[in-house]
Order: C-alpha cells, then sequence, then structure tokens
C-alpha cells in the first residue's frame, strides 16, 4: 500500500483542525473573530479618539472662532482666518520660532556629536564601561524640575560653581559671569543645561545602534586590511545612520516643546532672548485667554512639527532601507 | 422572604446614613483658599475662633504664589466649586467681577451694617470695587500690602561708616527719603567689604516670569509722573505711560539696577529679595511689607539690625499696592456661610486680632488706633506706606496688560535692549491692542 503525498497533507490539516480549539468566536453567541478583534481594540480607538483626535478637531474649530477660557458666557463669534492672520503677523511669535529653532539646531547638533562619541567609546567595553554608562545616564533619570533649580544654583555668579570654574579658567571675576542674566548667554545656558541632560538619551540610541552591527563585518574589513578610519566610515557610521536620526527625530520633537527648564532657568528672559515658542503660546492661553488665538498658534505649531517630522521620517526610511 | 426584605431595607438604610453622615459634616465647613504665605498661617490661626464661634470648620487651600494665580483663575473659569471663599489678587477683580466669579456684596454689607468708609480707603479702591472708584463692592478688604523697603540698620549705624558717608555726601547716613538719596545709598555700599564679606547696595525686583518686574519698576515710575492713562479720557495712555518723565523714571530703575545690585540679580522678586537681605548680601531691598514681620524675626538680620521705610519720593510720592480682598465665589454651595466668615472677619476685635497675628489688617479703627504707629517696628512704614498706594491695572485683561509690560521693562532693564523710550512707546501700542480687542477704544 503505497501513501501518497497529497493524502499525507491531508491527513496532517485534518489532525491540525482537530487539535485546533473551536473558534473563540463561535462560542460568543456566532461573533467572528473580526468583530472579537475589534471588541478588543475598541476602548483604545475610544480613548485615543476622546483623548487625542477630540481635542485636536476641537482646537481646530476653535482657532476660527474669538473663544475665550475665562469668559464662558460670552457669545462666540467666528473670525475667519483672523486668527491665524494674527498668528503669522506677530513679531513676538516669529522671535519666539526663531528662539525655538536656535534651541532645537544646536542641542541636536550638540547631542548628537557628543551622545555619538561616548556611545563609540562605551562600545569599546573598556574596563569600568558599566560604571562609566550608568554615571552618565544618571542626568537623563532626573525630573527636569530639579535639573532646573540645579544648575541655577550652578550658575549663581556668586556661589555657583559654573561661574567658579569659567573664573578660575579665563580670570574673568566670577561677579562678570551672569549666564541666566545676559543676553548673549542665557540661550547657551539653557542648551547646556539640554545638552547635559539629554546626551545619555542620545548616546543609549547610538549605543544600541552600534551594538546592532555584526561582528563579521568588521572582521571581513579586517581581513580586506581596512583601516579603523576606514571601518568607522564605511561600517559604523552608515549601520547606526538610522538609529543617530531616530534619536535625532526624538530629541527635535522634545526640544521643539522645550518648556519646564527654560521657566525654572530664565522665565523666558533676558528681555524676551529665551522665550521659546511653548512659553508664548502658554501665555496667549493661560495668561491672556486668548484661546482662538492660542488654538490657532498651537495648530500652526503642530503642522509645522508634523510636516518636518514627515519629511524627516521618508528620508530616515530612504537610509534604512539602503 | 419577609427576612431578606428587611435586611435588604436594613442595608439600604444604613446606606443613606453612611452617605448622608459626611454630607452633613461638609456643610458645616468652608473652604478657604489663598497663596501660601505668613499671612496664609496667620489666618488659619486667627479662624479657629470662628470654628469656636459658629463650630463651622475651617478647611484651606494653599498654593504657593509661583502657581496660585494659574491655579485658582483655573479654579475660577472653570466654575469650581473647590473654594467657598477666596482671598484673589487685587488685579483680578474686574475679571471675577465681569466673570461672574465673586459674590457682588453690595446687599449684604448694606443688611449686616458693613461699612467700607471703615476701611482704608485706598485698600477699597484696590481690593474691593469693580469699576474702579465706583460704590460696587465684590471683596471686603482683607490684608494690606505694598512695596516698601528694609534695610541694614547695624550697617547704616557703624560710625566709620557714618562718617565716610557724612564726608562724601554731606548728609547723615540714614534711610533715604528721595530715590536720589536711595541711589547715593546703594553706591556707598556697592562691592564694599563689611565684616569681611563684599556687599551690595539694593535687591529689586527683575523678576521676568510673573510679574516681579512690574511691580518694581511700577513702583519707581509713580514718583516720576508716570500714569496709566489720561485722568481726563479713560485708555488714552499717549503721553502718560511714555511720558518724558515716565522715561526718565525707567531709565533711573536701569541705572539702579546696573549700578547696585548683586551679581545675578536677572530674576528677583519677592523670594530672592528676601534671600539677598537675610544672606546679608544687601544694605537695602524693595519688597511687600509682608515679609517684614519673618524678616524682622529672622536671627540674622532682624530684631535691632534691621529698619523699615516706605517708597522714597521723587516729583510725587506713590508705592505699588499688594495686598488681596476676600470674596464669596459664586460657585460655592456653601455661600450663607461663607458670607458669615466675611461678617465676622470684618468685626473689629477679629481685625485687631488679625494684626497681631501678622496679618495687615486695613480696618481704618486698628490702623488709626492710638498704639497702632507703635505696635510692632515696622508699623508706621507700613501705614506711611499705604497712604501712598497705587495699583496696576484691574481691567479683565490685566494679564494681558502684566506679560506686555513685564516684555518691554525687561527687555529694556536687565537684556540692555533699545531705550527706555522705545520700552515704553512699546508699550502703549501693546496696551493700546489690548484695549481695541477689548473694545473700549
Amino acid at each position: 500500500m503505497t501513501i501518497s503525498h497529497s493524502s499525507i497533507i491531508e491527513n496532517t490539516v485534518d489532525a491540525t483542525a482537530r487539535a485546533t480549539p473551536v473558534s473563540v468566536a463561535r462560542r460568543v453567541r456566532g461573533l467572528s473573530d473580526r468583530a472579537i478583534a475589534w471588541l478588543f481594540i475598541a476602548p483604545a480607538i475610544i480613548l485615543l479618539l476622546a483623548i487625542n483626535i477630540f481635542p485636536l478637531i476641537w482646537a481646530i474649530y476653535l482657532s476660527f472662532t474669538n473663544y475665550r477660557a475665562n469668559r464662558p458666557n460670552a457669545p462666540v463669534q467666528g473670525v475667519g482666518l483672523g486668527n491665524y492672520q494674527r498668528v503669522l503677523n506677530d513679531p513676538d511669535i516669529w522671535q519666539a520660532m526663531q528662539t525655538t529653532a536656535h534651541f532645537v539646531f544646536w542641542t541636536i547638533i550638540l547631542q548628537t556629536v557628543i551622545g555619538f562619541s561616548l556611545a563609540y567609546l562605551i562600545d569599546r567595553k573598556f574596563r569600568g564601561h558599566a560604571f562609566w554608562t550608568t554615571i552618565i545616564l544618571i542626568p537623563m533619570m532626573l525630573s527636569p524640575a530639579v535639573v532646573g533649580n540645579f544648575w541655577r544654583f550652578l550658575y549663581e555668579p556668586q556661589i555657583g560653581l559654573f561661574a567658579y570654574a569659567v573664573s578660575l579658567v579665563s580670570g574673568i571675576p566670577t561677579s562678570d559671569i551672569q549666564m541666566l542674566g545676559n543676553v548673549t548667554l542665557a540661550p547657551w545656558a539653557i542648551i547646556i543645561v539640554d545638552t547635559w541632560m539629554w546626551t545619555p538619551y542620545v548616546m543609549l540610541i547610538c549605543l544600541a545602534g552600534l551594538r546592532s552591527i555584526p561582528d563579521y563585518i568588521y572582521e571581513a574589513a579586517e581581513v580586506d586590511r581596512a583601516s579603523p578610519w576606514r571601518q568607522f566610515w564605511s561600517i559604523t557610521v552608515p549601520m547606526a545612520l538610522p538609529f543617530i536620526m531616530l534619536a535625532v527625530l526624538f530629541r527635535g520633537i522634545e526640544n521643539f516643546k522645550m518648556f519646564d527648564m527654560v521657566t525654572l532657568l530664565t522665565g523666558g528672559g533676558p528681555g524676551s532672548v529665551t522665550e521659546v515658542a511653548s512659553i508664548t503660546l502658554k501665555r496667549v492661553a493661560f495668561e491672556s485667554w486668548a484661546t482662538g488665538r492660542a488654538s490657532a498658534f498651537a495648530i500652526v505649531l503642530f503642522v509645522a512639527v508634523f510636516g518636518l517630522a514627515n519629511i524627516y521620517v521618508k528620508a530616515l526610511n530612504r537610509v534604512k532601507q539602503r | 422572604m419577609q427576612k431578606t426584605s428587611k435586611a435588604l431595607l436594613g442595608l439600604a438604610a444604613a446606606f443613606i446614613m453612611s452617605s448622608a453622615l459626611p454630607n452633613l459634616a461638609k456643610a458645616d465647613e468652608l473652604t478657604l483658599c489663598w497663596a501660601a504665605w505668613d499671612p496664609a498661617n496667620a489666618l488659619v490661626e486667627l479662624s479657629k475662633d470662628f470654628t469656636a464661634k459658629t463650630g463651622t470648620q475651617m478647611k484651606f487651600e494653599f498654593v504657593p504664589w509661583t502657581s496660585y494665580a494659574d491655579r485658582f483663575l483655573n479654579e475660577l473659569n472653570s466654575h469650581g466649586k473647590l473654594c467657598d471663599l477666596i482671598i484673589g489678587d487685587s488685579q483680578w477683580i474686574g475679571g471675577s467681577a465681569e466673570n461672574g466669579h465673586y459674590v457682588k456684596l453690595n446687599d449684604f454689607f448694606d443688611k449686616e451694617g458693613i461699612k467700607m468708609d471703615d476701611f482704608v480707603p485706598a485698600t477699597v479702591v484696590g481690593y474691593s470695587e469693580w469699576p474702579k472708584n465706583t460704590p460696587n463692592y465684590w471683596a471686603l478688604p482683607a490684608m494690606g500690602d505694598v512695596v516698601g523697603w528694609t534695610y541694614r540698620k547695624d550697617w547704616f549705624e557703624k560710625p566709620e561708616l557714618q562718617k565716610e558717608f557724612k564726608g562724601k555726601y554731606g548728609r547723615d547716613l540714614a534711610a533715604p527719603k528721595t530715590y536720589d538719596e536711595l541711589k547715593q545709598i546703594a553706591e556707598f555700599f556697592q562691592k564694599r567689604q563689611i565684616d569681611g564679606k563684599t556687599v551690595y547696595g539694593a535687591s529689586i525686583y527683575t523678576e521676568r516670569g510673573s510679574e516681579g518686574i512690574t511691580m518694581g519698576v511700577t513702583n519707581v515710575l509713580y514718583d516720576w509722573g508716570f500714569q496709566y492713562e489720561n485722568p481726563k479720557k479713560p485708555y488714552d495712555m499717549e503721553g502718560f505711560v511714555n511720558s518724558a518723565d515716565a522715561v526718565k523714571g525707567l531709565e533711573f530703575y536701569k541705572s539702579l539696577y546696573d549700578c547696585c545690585t548683586p551679581p545675578g540679580s536677572s530674576n528677583v522678586y519677592m523670594v530672592e529679595s528676601a534671600d539677598a537681605f537675610k544672606s546679608g548680601q544687601v544694605a537695602m531691598q524693595m519688597n511687600f511689607a509682608f515679609t517684614w514681620p519673618g524678616l524682622y524675626k529672622d536671627e540674622k538680620v532682624g530684631g535691632d539690625k534691621i529698619g523699615f521705610f516706605p517708597n522714597p519720593a521723587e516729583k510725587a510720592h506713590f508705592a505699588q499696592l499688594g495686598g488681596q480682598g476676600i470674596s464669596v465665589v459664586s460657585y460655592s454651595d456653601k455661600k450663607d456661610a461663607a458670607l458669615q466668615y466675611i461678617k465676622w472677619f470684618a468685626q473689629p476685635d477679629v481685625q485687631a486680632k488679625w494684626w497681631e497675628l501678622g496679618g495687615y489688617s486695613c480696618l481704618n479703627s486698628v490702623v488709626t488706633a492710638p498704639g497702632f504707629a507703635k505696635s510692632q517696628p515696622y508699623a508706621q512704614a507700613f501705614l506711611d506706606s499705604m497712604a501712598i498706594v497705587k495699583d496696576f491695572w484691574a481691567e479683565p485683561s490685566y494679564a494681558t496688560l502684566l506679560q506686555d509690560m513685564q516684555k518691554r521693562v525687561h527687555n529694556y532693564v536687565v537684556a540692555g535692549n533699545g531705550t527706555a523710550k522705545e520700552a515704553l512707546d512699546g508699550l502703549v501700542k501693546d496696551w493700546s491692542e489690548v484695549f481695541k480687542d477689548d473694545g473700549k477704544i
């Protein structure tokens, strides 16, 4: 008796079908698997709609009105594109956008360069590298409120260590090293703190990228007698690039929303040189209570970040596919 | 079956009783909202008498000054029921009255015989009236406060410094009467070594984030002739906010900041100023009067070492008003009980005790009592200061007006951008836009 291949397959399929429990759907009053899947996903979708999508749609609606949250009984009137026009013509808002761009640009540059360098060093697995990794990660684990207050004291010209250290190196009297009260230095004071706090985050992502490069690629390169410099530029950087770009994306979006650190360190001053977009938005929305205008400003910010992030993600995908 | 029904009925009754009891207790409880600071602690102590008298328990919601406005204005705007009584900042009166947050108190005052004439006039205008200078009352003056100065009396009394100062300026080293004198003293102390430590002239308000620098700058500008608007034409600000005298006043404030403040004074408000004084850094300190009792008690700089003086004069003589009135929140379910608290608080003996405990009473019978001026070392300076107060805009849009001023004056005084004239011209432009938005011009 010969057994054909097809009958073996059929028997196997039957056995599998017998072993598979009756569809959950059939047991729950004839619901399909798809319906049950929807049932499970529904709470999450409802929450998402309620918490993310509805406020967004509501904000878009408010952005076309003169609504003020502190005058809920006042009649709400449509103002067309008036709020958008006002936001886009407001020099203070443009100033805030420029300040934000300045912060985002410099923090990303510094955090990427230093973060990648640290990750590269840590990846060498020198003696005590685990200890140093932990030390480097500490700033990232602190709350921004703690970091803000901590650095405010460090920058204090009379008792702060920062001023003392700079004075020691440069010979400039400590009383002249006013990081937070000086128009030129105050933005840099914030950039330094943000870099100190978030470089470890970039380092962690870069480290994951470096660790994901298989050793055999380096071994093959060594067989081909590629110099360390060549290995770095031809293997390490290209293969870690998607991770670096991911870190840049995360930090870019986060720094675009920077608020707490600036509030604690300078409150937006001196003058308005450190007033980033999020602080201006908070002032328009919750101090002036110009809710309609604030909504328009928030939508403009959202479109800017969303648009830039989308372009960036497309570039990131292209790099990953290479 | 009957047994089951009875058991169910019993359970239901027990449930109703257990849920009703806390409600009964809550009806005898009032929540008062205010800032977290020394006077609030004094009010807690004072309110024990109210509880003893009426049986109504007092619950307090105190929020730090940095989030006081955000927290409670959000509460009022969302028609929250957290606060039955609120001690709201003087600038909130316009918005709270127009938006219906506060209960209008005129009928209640009439019924209970509470007369606004019994209170210091400036505090009635500042804390209770909206529109200003009309008999429409939304609060009872609760905590009088004003910007004034403290100084290191022990340093001023040092014979060698007295001698040196007299030789240089031809007068005694004493509490200044004018701003020119104040600046001379500040310059005299700036970077001087006293008891082996470098000290500085004066600590003044420069804070950017909330209202700090505005409170400091207006405190000085008023004396140079700055006015918010044309007295004959409301909201007409050109030539008043940016008058030549106002420009000079702002230039003076900047010169004081540049010459005589400690290093790192770019973001100073109440706490930082008090800290600069307490740590022995400065000879003089600008600050609200509420800080004075605490500073007087301070072991290092208080007692015989501290002196108090009202804002110096220049062309005019004013001081920036602080302080607050107490109001009944219109969303409260316990308005009657809250009104009873106000009635109790307005009594002369309660007001006298309020002053004793560290609060600043606004009742005439307390502040004009024969022994008042000598009742505390700072009482005379407080009295003199309260006689010359002037307040920031109390319009419903005060917060926007405040933000505009914060930005313009900080930009000039601390950041050193542009001129004083440009800063005040910009302020007129900003404020005109706000009033245009409000439909007032």
